[in-house]
């Protein structure tokens, strides 16, 4: 008698590796080896739901069953007590104490809208043969067969914004690019994602790398580029390692380089690593960087579109953006369009993380509220104390208090509170927070991530320290807190770029909804 | 020859080999940086006039984009780089505790190294490990749900352990 083999999926991803999957995969590969099961096992990303991780699935006749967390102390029982026997519907409950379900079927996974993460998690991040058996090169495949404004038109059309923060039109940005006539143009892909509470580019690189390299390729076509580059955050170690797995497999196999997917078309992919400065996020500053020089932001205009890397036209577009390409060409610009709310059209993946007890990546669809995402999904905080403040879009972002959780997920709504959605980092703090203590962090973040450039940034950072010191040790509080909001406006009105002009957001908010905290010291 | 003029001589023929390797790729300079830090541990002072000399740059220039960047490094770092994540998701799970934690234990402060140069302690914000905050990286190697006690275990297992998981 043979008996089918089963296949049983561990992730390899930073935060599971960091929970333990490797040790559980080790596990299993010796348990596989020694008493020769009939397991396969296989390494696939993670499907984000981080509070289950080490999340094992089994292939089962209701489609992948899962068990979680699955922690390197509970490996032994786990192993013991033979999970994958039995698996078959119909035959017994289940009643393993880790057992979950199907693993499609848990509400946190169920109720999401996953378009451009539609692979993650399920396939083999290194397998192509996985990577086109889940809709992977169709997106490729079809921007083959269309002119380049044929393509920038469905960007264009699908509303696709900006997901690294700006929101700035996707297709807007790929038609000035097209319209140059240099002959050579550059696909930059930002990868330097250092907003706290953010990690959903690292996931796509770590658990999709194709998605990114096809929408890259893409935009190569688009526009009539035909090198690109991805601008690595150095903290990415295990991103890293999988990218240039994924770039060599994609140039073995012919998807990159001299004839794309056998078009005859070209296209070059290069992975550079960044270094450490936050800066480095912003484009121009990264552009720089990518040059080889000091991370210091350029002034606009000329805009990269003109004149980006090394003097040439260039698209830069976030991770998430390009990455979300391959299905809007796949499925077509309406399907994508069809989500949505107002002027944000599409999903976008939220990250929800700080002080969350179902942390992990939801993708859904513009217009649900933070209330939703925070106790629906997020199931209120870990600490199990009330949730005090939130702050959405990473260190330039505004923190929300209660009364603004029920703002639509759209970009503009969060605009018309001062707020951004930026790359959809979601950061919950509980009651113990002392919000004068976020300000003074996030001048101090500025101050020593700001390029030098301009003074409002690189002065004001300092100052904002200082001044933020004084109103808490008591110090003219009054005063004070007028010299901070000045301070503030002048740095909003006079930065470069988002770095000085944003840092002032979260300072004015929490001095705006938690003024108490700032005062608390005088008043014991 | 003494031991520190062969010291230089392997750092510059290091260094030679790297340029030779990459100094065509457009932006050469920070994959030179980070081949040279990979391989030396730290970018000597001694090898900046040479890095400037291949692509063609002033040596400030070179000395600016390093000085310019955190992790490059212009002294060596101890023999374990235990970065501890400051930033905001991190802050709202305990972080603060575990950086005060790891200073006063060390007793050393951030960018500082042990005396025993067991341990150079860094900051770092943001690994990408927001769902488990908080984080430390040391190597390739990312903690999650870091806390006082686990910050020692860890120690104690660096101290046992003769080099960085890379």
């Amino acid at each position: 008698m043979t008996t089918a083999v089963t296949k049983i999926f561990v992730p390899r991803d930073t935060t599971a590796c960091s929970l333990g999957a490797d040790r559980v995969a080790a596990a299993f590969k010796r348990l596989i080896e020694e008493r020769e099961l009939p397991l396969e096992l296989v390494r696939n990303g993670s499907r984000g739901l981080y509070w289950l991780e080490p999340l094992v699935e089994f292939e089962s006749d209701r489609g992948r069953v899962a068990f979680g967390p699955v922690a390197p102390e509970q490996l032994d029982d786990f192993l013991a007590a033979r999970p994958w026997e039995n698996l078959s519907e119909g035959t017994h409950e289940i009643s393993h104490p880790l057992y979950l379900g199907p693993t499609e079927e848990i509400p946190f996974l169920k109720h999401q809208q996953r378009l451009s993460f539609c692979r993650v998690g399920i396939t083999d991040p290194l397998s192509l043969a996985d990577y086109r058996s889940h809709g992977g090169l169709a997106g490729l495949e079809k921007a083959l067969g269309m002119s380049r404004q044929q393509i920038v038109d469905a960007v264009k059309q699908s509303g696709l914004r900006g997901r690294g923060g700006a929101a700035f039109p996707t297709g807007i940005k790929w038609q000035t690019v097209l319209d140059t006539d240099a002959q050579t143009k550059y696909i930059v892909c930002n990868a330097d994602e250092g907003d706290s509470g953010t990690y959903s580019d690292r996931m796509m690189m770590e658990s999709d790398p194709f998605c990114l390299i096809e929408g890259m390729i893409i935009a190569g076509l688009a526009v009539g580029a035909d090198m690109g580059y991805i601008y690595l955050r150095e903290e990415y170690p295990l991103a890293r390692e999988v990218l240039v797995s994924a770039i060599d497999v994609a140039y073995e196999t012919g998807i990159l380089g001299s004839s794309v997917n056998g078009s005859g078309r070209h296209f070059d992919l290069e992975l550079r690593l960044a270094a450490g400065a936050y800066i480095c996020g912003e484009e121009t500053s990264l552009l720089e960087s990518l040059e080889g020089k000091r991370g210091e932001v350029r002034p606009k205009p000329p805009l990269p579109a003109i004149e980006g890397l090394f003097g040439e036209p260039t698209v830069v577009n976030n991770v998430i953006t390009l990455a979300s390409v391959p299905v809007i060409l796949a499925d077509g610009a309406e399907q994508y369009q069809s989500y949505g709310a107002g002027r944000s059209r599409g999903t976008l993946p939220f990250q929800l993380a700080g002080n969350i007890k179902q942390a992990g990546l939801v993708e859904i669809a513009f217009g649900a509220t933070l209330n939703g995402l925070l106790h629906d999904f997020g199931g209120g905080t870990r600490s199990g104390r009330p949730m005090k403040a939130v702050q959405v879009g990473g260190p330039l972002g505004a923190y929300l208090p209660r009364e603004q959780w029920d703002t639509p997920l759209d970009y503009e709504a969060f605009a018309a509170i001062e707020a951004m959605l930026g790359h959809g980092g979601v950061v919950a703090f509980d009651d113990t927070v002392d919000m004068s203590q976020q300000a003074r962090f996030a001048m101090e973040f500025c101050a020593i991530e700001s390029c030098g450039k301009c003074t409002p940034c690189r002065i004001g950072s300092v100052r904002g320290v200082e001044v933020i010191d004084r109103i808490v040790a008591g110090d003219r509080p009054h005063e004070n807190i007028t010299l901070l909001e000045e301070l503030c406006d002048t740095m909003i009105a006079g930065s470069l770029c988002a770095m000085g002009g944003m840092t002032p957001f979260p300072v004015k908010s929490a001095l705006r909804h938690f003024a108490a905290d700032f005062t608390a010291a005088q008043s014991r | 020859m003494n031991e520190a003029a062969s010291n230089l001589s392997d750092s510059l023929q290091t260094v030679n080999d790297i340029a030779s390797r990459l100094a065509d790729k457009p932006g050469a300079l920070l994959p030179i940086l980070h081949a040279t830090q990979a391989a030396l541990g730290f970018i000597p002072a001694e090898v900046v006039p040479r890095i400037a000399e291949l692509l063609n740059l002033s040596r400030a220039e070179v000395h600016g984009v390093i000085s310019f960047y955190h992790f490059f490094r212009s002294s060596p770092s101890g023999k374990h780089v235990v970065q501890i994540c400051r930033a905001e998701s991190c802050r709202a799970t305990g972080g603060l505790v575990l950086e005060r934690h790891a200073r006063e234990s060390l007793k050393i402060e951030f960018n500082q190294t042990t005396p025993d140069g067991q341990i150079t302690l860094t900051p770092v914000f943001c690994l990408g490990n927001c769902a488990c905050s908080p984080s430390v990286r040391v190597g390739d190697a990312i903690y999650s749900h870091m806390d006082p006690e686990k910050f020692d275990q860890l120690l104690d297992q660096l101290a046992k352990s003769p080099v960085d998981v890379k």
